[in-house]
């Protein structure tokens, strides 16, 4: 952090002036990160020892497994379904949600509320509204997919508010101006200006639901995670492999078709 | 006349034909979604009465359940939370350096950054805690590292994106005034990207705040774990008490993170 010229001609101020505030920031950082290592009971002791563990775990992951590949295929396209129904309905609520949300068309009334509902749905992890489905709807993929619904209505339908009220009002006088009904000034002059980024918004909220998906299976929720979950459990760590590379080769494609998606409707 | 033979169109047949294709393999996506998912309809014909049943086993919530096991607990999240961010600031640091293609000019490095970044992202954290269960035995280790190897690839990204913006003058006079590397990237990189490195880890350390809370689910420690025990034990009145505790802390999170950012950037 030092690297200051020796001696700075006189008269001249030194242009990289030390700052203590920021020293003493890393400093607190770094007192943390010792007090809370000590906390969690993170010693040097257990990393190496688990070291060693980790060179045995990763010696039975290797080779990879290939020998249920029909349980993969089951559990991936599961997994892309729930992913793909999921977004569809999250996309369809969050239209409603998003724009009731927005604070420059709608009355405070309308908004708050809305925004109550979305922090709502923000504000519990995806596995953990998952349990309360699967209680309610029992196990399988129709637990997964309303879980994901939730988090993608919280998603989706927040930015979405975010970028409504980031509009132009001009375009919205002027169709009102024309005498249109409140539909008609929603389509003609709000959904032009924010569609591009709704579809970005969309497209990244596939890539997540994709990613959840692959996660809800460890409460129940079906998918690739009940697969996972179980060859864990079965200590089968070679099929696990298999499973983690399969996900992330999935997630490296619709990565990609996302990106082609945002480039064609942008 | 004129305005026959000259009609503006929005789009080209091309750019028509894609959005087309899109239209058509999303709709065709979500039928096929829709005819093949395994749903069990019986399960659904009860869930009003699950969810009535639910909300009369979780209320009056037992609140003695908090002192007893969520407290200390929730403590140990929001460390896990703490010390998986600041770790995996450290671990990302280097990794977004190296996907910057300004930074480091040889694609092959970027490319392999990029792939390290990308099988971070695409490992659940739940995935990391099983695997560092695995190796480093439960407990609350396992939830840090799990969490830092996650946020690796966000933090990792999002660097390496803010690196790509930086202005190249400072670079280029401090490159002409015979600065070492080192020099370069802490007083003409690390000035321009400095905020949006804060910003970026207090957006991760709100998300695993949210992350870590779910973690002891599978033994990664945290609150996760009392929220496993009550519901291994059917006890819906103490899930309640721990469901409104993550509740409570997520949207303090969201308060703290929403008060930093505006006060520094």
């Amino acid at each position: 952090m030092s690297i200051v010229p020796a001696a700075p001609a006189a008269g001249r101020p030194n242009p990289f002036p030390v700052s203590w505030t920021t020293r003493a920031a890393w400093l607190g950082l770094a007192i943390y990160s010792v007090y809370a290592a000590s906390l969690l009971d993170v010693t040097w002791e257990r990393f190496v020892f688990g070291l060693g563990n980790g060179a045995r775990f990763i010696g039975r992951m290797l080779p990879p497994a290939f020998t249920h590949m029909d349980l993969l295929w089951k559990g991936l396209a599961e997994s892309l379904e729930i992913a793909i129904i999921a977004t569809v309905f999250g996309i369809v609520l969050s239209l409603p949600v998003g724009l009731a949300a927005s604070r420059n068309l709608m009355p405070i009334w309308v908004s708050w509320p809305a925004r109550a509902f979305i922090a709502l749905c923000r504000s519990f992890h995806p596995v953990i509204v998952a349990i309360l489905f699967v209680k309610a709807v029992g196990f399988g993929a129709i637990a997964g997919i309303l879980a994901l619904i939730v988090a993608s209505v919280g998603f989706i339908a927040k930015l979405f508010a975010e970028a409504i009220e980031e509009i132009s009002l001009k375009q919205v006088e002027a169709v009102r101006a024309t005498g249109a009904s409140f539909m008609n000034v929603i389509f003609m002059a709000v959904v032009p200006q924010v569609l591009a980024r709704f579809t970005g918004f969309a497209t990244y909220q596939l890539d997540s639901n994709l990613r959840n998906s692959t996660m809800v299976g460890i409460v129940g929720g079906g998918g690739i995670g009940s697969t996972l979950f179980t060859a864990f459990q079965k200590f089968d760590y070679d099929f696990v492999l298999t499973i983690l590379l399969a996900i992330i080769a999935i997630i490296f494609v619709g990565e990609i078709l996302a990106g082609w998606v945002r480039k064609t409707f942008q | 006349m004129i305005a026959d033979q000259r009609r503006w169109e929005r789009f080209t047949p091309r750019e028509r034909l894609l959005r087309f294709t899109f239209y058509l393999v999303a709709v065709a996506a979500f039928v096929v979604s829709v005819q093949t998912v395994e749903v069990i309809p019986e399960f659904l014909y009860d869930a009003p009465e699950q969810v009535v049943d639910l909300f009369a086993r979780m209320w009056p919530m037992d609140l003695k359940y908090y002192p007893k096991a969520v407290h200390a607990a929730l403590i140990e999240t929001l460390h896990i939370a703490t010390l998986g961010t600041i770790l995996s600031l450290g671990l990302a640091l280097p990794v977004g350096i190296l996907a910057a293609r300004n930074v480091v000019p040889v694609t092959a490095i970027n490319q392999f950054a990029k792939l390290v970044l990308v099988s971070s992202r695409s490992v659940n954290s739940l995935v990391w805690a099983l695997l560092f269960v695995a190796v480093f035995g439960p407990g609350a280790l396992a939830g840090t590292l799990a969490i830092a190897f996650r946020s690796i690839g966000f933090v990792g990204k999002l660097f390496g994106e803010a690196l790509e913006e930086a202005n190249r003058g400072p670079v280029e006079a401090l490159t002409a005034a015979g600065a070492p590397w080192p020099s370069v990237f802490l007083k003409a990189y690390w000035p321009q990207v400095q905020p949006a490195f804060w910003s970026i880890a207090l957006f991760r350390w709100d998300i695993n705040i949210r992350e870590s809370a779910v973690l002891g689910l599978v033994g990664a420690g945290g609150i996760g774990v009392a929220l496993d025990t009550a519901l291994t034990l059917l006890y819906w009145d103490q899930v309640a008490v721990v469901l409104a505790t993550i509740f409570a802390v997520v949207i303090l999170a969201e308060i703290i993170v929403t008060t930093i950012r505006s006060r520094i950037i």
